[in-house]
């Protein structure tokens, strides 16, 4: 009745406010849970007789405050973001694969011993496109196996995936450890060499890599996936309820297939930057925890693809400042884990804020 | 439920405390000392009672040179952390001498890094720098197993059951060089004993080792030793099961107050103060440093309550003996598969560039590498 009076261009101009103002929710709750985190960790570090205004002023300095503190955060969060993405693409189908670091130490091992015999003869780029391919494929049949045993039989995905991470982990040690070993190098097993060569250069002005671009490109291509095709649609569906999905004749079993072996083949393509530009060969270094860190990065985004590359390069620059903290306050690198489990627990805890702030719902409502 | 709206206030004040916290921290940045900034970098925790606390303890003998600051980095991975930290250390800190401290750490990352500062030094603990690599950088490196011929030479006379157990990690040329140097040290006192060995795969793996040195108590053996990463579990293990114990990398004595005879150290002090001395007189570093006793690079712990009066004055006399130059491997001896190594009247240089390669265990060694 009173409605009919108002104009219709506020009223959409109130529609678009309404939506912001919804949205806005998914910004203010994790900044005030870091808030939160970064009081308590305060406390944390009162109580070690140390200044939180020092802490804070380091993690800026050593992670953002020069452009070569931002190189160091970007190269460290080049990883974690196509590692959060192995995360974050099974979440939507209401899966928590928590394995990507078999995924991508595996990955990284298919992409050195493709390189091998080609060192010599095949031209760099060429060399360089088989080891992605090989690495995404090693990657994404990995993690497939864990969709298709969740879904075919009924084994959970967590467990599978762990478990295949520590079977990952033994078989490049023993590959690495054994036939493949470079006997040049007695003491730190490894493959051979895939040659300077054949290795990717840092993107032009900087001493980042290429995986950085390639995590990024990764993440908006995911976002469109899950949020502008049908694909998406129905993966989202399947997340939010399996049986009513199956009801709808939605192929689960497929969404499941795909969506695992997208995860891996991302993951997998991680392993291969690794190889491909920073180490030029295949060792234990592979096995650096990045596939872990990366469950954490994709939490912490909600399993939202775009939000991941903010996130990855927050926990980066954390990363990238905790060797700063440890050298001018003496503190232990434990330090920077500690902050990093309050940031998780208060983040988790914020998850019940939702909803409960008459702020952001809208005023129609 | 919370009825009421989002307090803005609450929200309004945390934000302003927080930027200026932020603000203020920027304006009171630690200032360099003056004079020589040395960063050192750690694979795993200063205080492993193992490889890194040999070098943090040695770091720490360096912070009381003058006009030296040290600037330290523990649990730094073999990734391209390393070299950011490098980097992150030169450039925010100002360092001028970097120690890279683990094998990983070398090729390709700190051989990038010399080559991308060149002003800046960088030295690796281990005999990995060639000629092709930069002249900015360099390796140095103790010979370990001259401190293990002498732990065996002290556990010889101190086994009652002349069955001594070795606890080793990886079956790579260091590690069993020191498994030979232990057992000819040890069947150079007691030709009757055999050193036992176990390989638990990994440098660190303390399930295993654990593991390891329980296997070798139930085998008989009543003194254990060990080539791993942070020898803790395994020393402590013996403690706890009545046997006596040899260290490997830094002194391990609190752990094994009855039964610790002795332990193989590095003495890394000796070559961070050289240094530190050669680039406040404006002198170059050399590129490529090693020794054992000769050198004062190596040592050996403080003989514990295990050691008996024998073998200290055994030990001694060996020691002296290897610091004047006398060899270790002195023949007859045989590898495992019966193949002679050295032939009798023979010996090898303590130095002698084939036992890098050693890829064997000798005569007297129970345990297969495979």
């Amino acid at each position: 009745m009173a409605d009919t009076t108002v104009p219709a261009p506020s009223f959409a101009f109130a529609d678009a406010f309404d939506r912001v103002r919804r949205s806005s929710e998914y910004v203010v709750i994790p900044l005030l849970a870091l808030l939160a985190s970064a009081v308590l960790f305060s406390l944390f570090l009162l109580a070690l007789g140390k200044n939180p205004v020092d802490f804070y002023s380091l993690v800026w300095r050593g992670g953002f405050g020069t452009s070569f503190s931002w190189q160091n955060t970007l190269v460290r969060a080049s990883p974690l973001i196509l590692a959060g993405l192995c995360v974050a693409i099974p979440a939507r189908l209401g899966m928590v694969v928590i394995g990507g670091e078999g995924a991508l130490v595996l990955g990284g091992f298919a992409a050195a011993v493709t390189a091998i015999p080609m060192v010599g003869w095949s031209p760099a780029p060429l060399t360089l496109v088989m080891m992605a391919i090989s690495a995404m494929a090693v990657g994404g049949l990995w993690i497939g196996f864990v969709g298709y045993l969740r879904h075919y039989r009924g084994i959970n995905e967590t467990i599978s995936s762990l478990l295949l991470s520590y079977i990952a982990i033994s078989i490049l040690n023993f590959f690495v450890e054994g036939a493949l070993r470079d006997p040049s190098d007695p003491n730190k097993p490894s493959t051979m060499p895939i040659g300077p060569e054949t290795m990717i250069g840092p993107m032009p002005g900087t001493s980042v890599h290429w995986g950085l671009a390639a995590g990024i490109v990764a993440c908006v291509a995911v976002w469109v996936l899950m949020n502008r095709t049908t694909f998406g649609f129905a993966a989202r569906i399947t997340g939010g309820n399996v049986r009513a999905a199956m009801a709808q004749g939605l192929p689960v079993g497929r969404l499941v297939l795909v969506s695992t072996a997208l995860a891996g083949a991302l993951v997998g393509l991680a392993g291969f930057f690794e190889v491909a530009a920073i180490h030029g060969k295949a060792n234990a270094s592979l096995i650096a925890g990045y596939g872990f860190t990366g469950i954490l990065v994709s939490f912490l985004a909600r399993h939202n693809p775009l939000a991941i590359i903010p996130v990855a390069i927050f926990l980066g620059g954390i990363d990238a400042a905790g060797g700063l903290v440890q050298r001018r306050m003496e503190l232990p690198d434990a330090t920077v884990l500690v902050l990093q489990g309050l940031m998780f627990v208060v983040l988790l805890v914020s998850e019940t804020l939702y909803g409960r702030f008459a702020i952001f719902k809208s005023k129609g409502a | 439920m919370f009825k009421r709206p989002f307090d803005r206030r609450t929200f309004l004040k945390g934000t302003g405390a927080g930027a200026l916290a932020l603000g203020s921290g920027l304006l009171t940045r630690p200032a360099h000392a003056a004079g020589l900034t040395i960063g050192i970098l750690y694979v795993g925790p200063r205080d492993d009672f193992g490889w890194n606390q040999a070098h943090a303890v040695a770091a720490a003998a360096l912070k009381q040179v003058p006009d030296v600051t040290v600037v330290e980095e523990e649990n730094v991975p073999e990734t391209v952390a390393v070299a950011q930290s490098m980097e992150s250390m030169i450039s925010l800190d100002g360092a001028k001498l970097i120690f890279a401290t683990s094998f990983g750490y070398y090729n390709p990352f700190m051989v990038d890094m010399a080559k991308k500062y060149p002003d800046v030094e960088f030295r690796h603990a281990a005999p990995l720098w060639t000629e092709a690599d930069p002249k900015n950088a360099g390796s140095y490196f103790g010979q370990l197993d001259q401190a293990h011929y002498i732990d065996g030479v002290a556990a010889g006379l101190c086994t009652k059951s002349n069955k001594l157990g070795f606890v080793a990690a990886k079956p790579i040329g260091t590690v069993l060089r020191n498994i030979n140097s232990f057992a000819l040290g040890v069947r150079a006192v007691n030709p009757a004993a055999t050193v036992q060995v176990i390989f638990t795969g990994e440098w660190s793996m303390p399930v295993r080792e654990a593991e390891a040195a329980n296997a070798l108590v139930d085998a008989g053996c009543d003194v254990l030793t060990c080539h791993v990463d942070g020898p803790k579990v395994v020393i402590e293990t013996a403690e706890g099961r009545g046997v006596k114990s040899c260290g490997h990398n830094a002194s391990q004595a609190p752990l094994a107050p009855k039964g610790f005879i002795t332990g193989a150290e590095y003495k890394w002090e000796t070559i961070y103060k050289d240094y530190a001395a050669k680039l406040a007189a404006g002198e170059a570093l050399p590129n490529f440093i090693g020794g054992g006793f000769d050198k004062d690079f190596v040592q050996n712990t403080p003989y514990g309550a295990g050691a008996t009066p024998e073998a200290i004055a055994a030990a001694d006399a060996a020691r002296a003996g290897v610091t004047a130059g006398k060899p270790i491997f002195v023949g007859p001896i045989k590898k495992q598969d019966g193949s002679v190594l050295v032939a009798e009247g023979a010996s090898l240089d303590n130095y002698a560039p084939e036992l890098n390669a050693t890829d064997y265990l000798i005569e007297g060694v129970v345990g297969s590498i495979t």
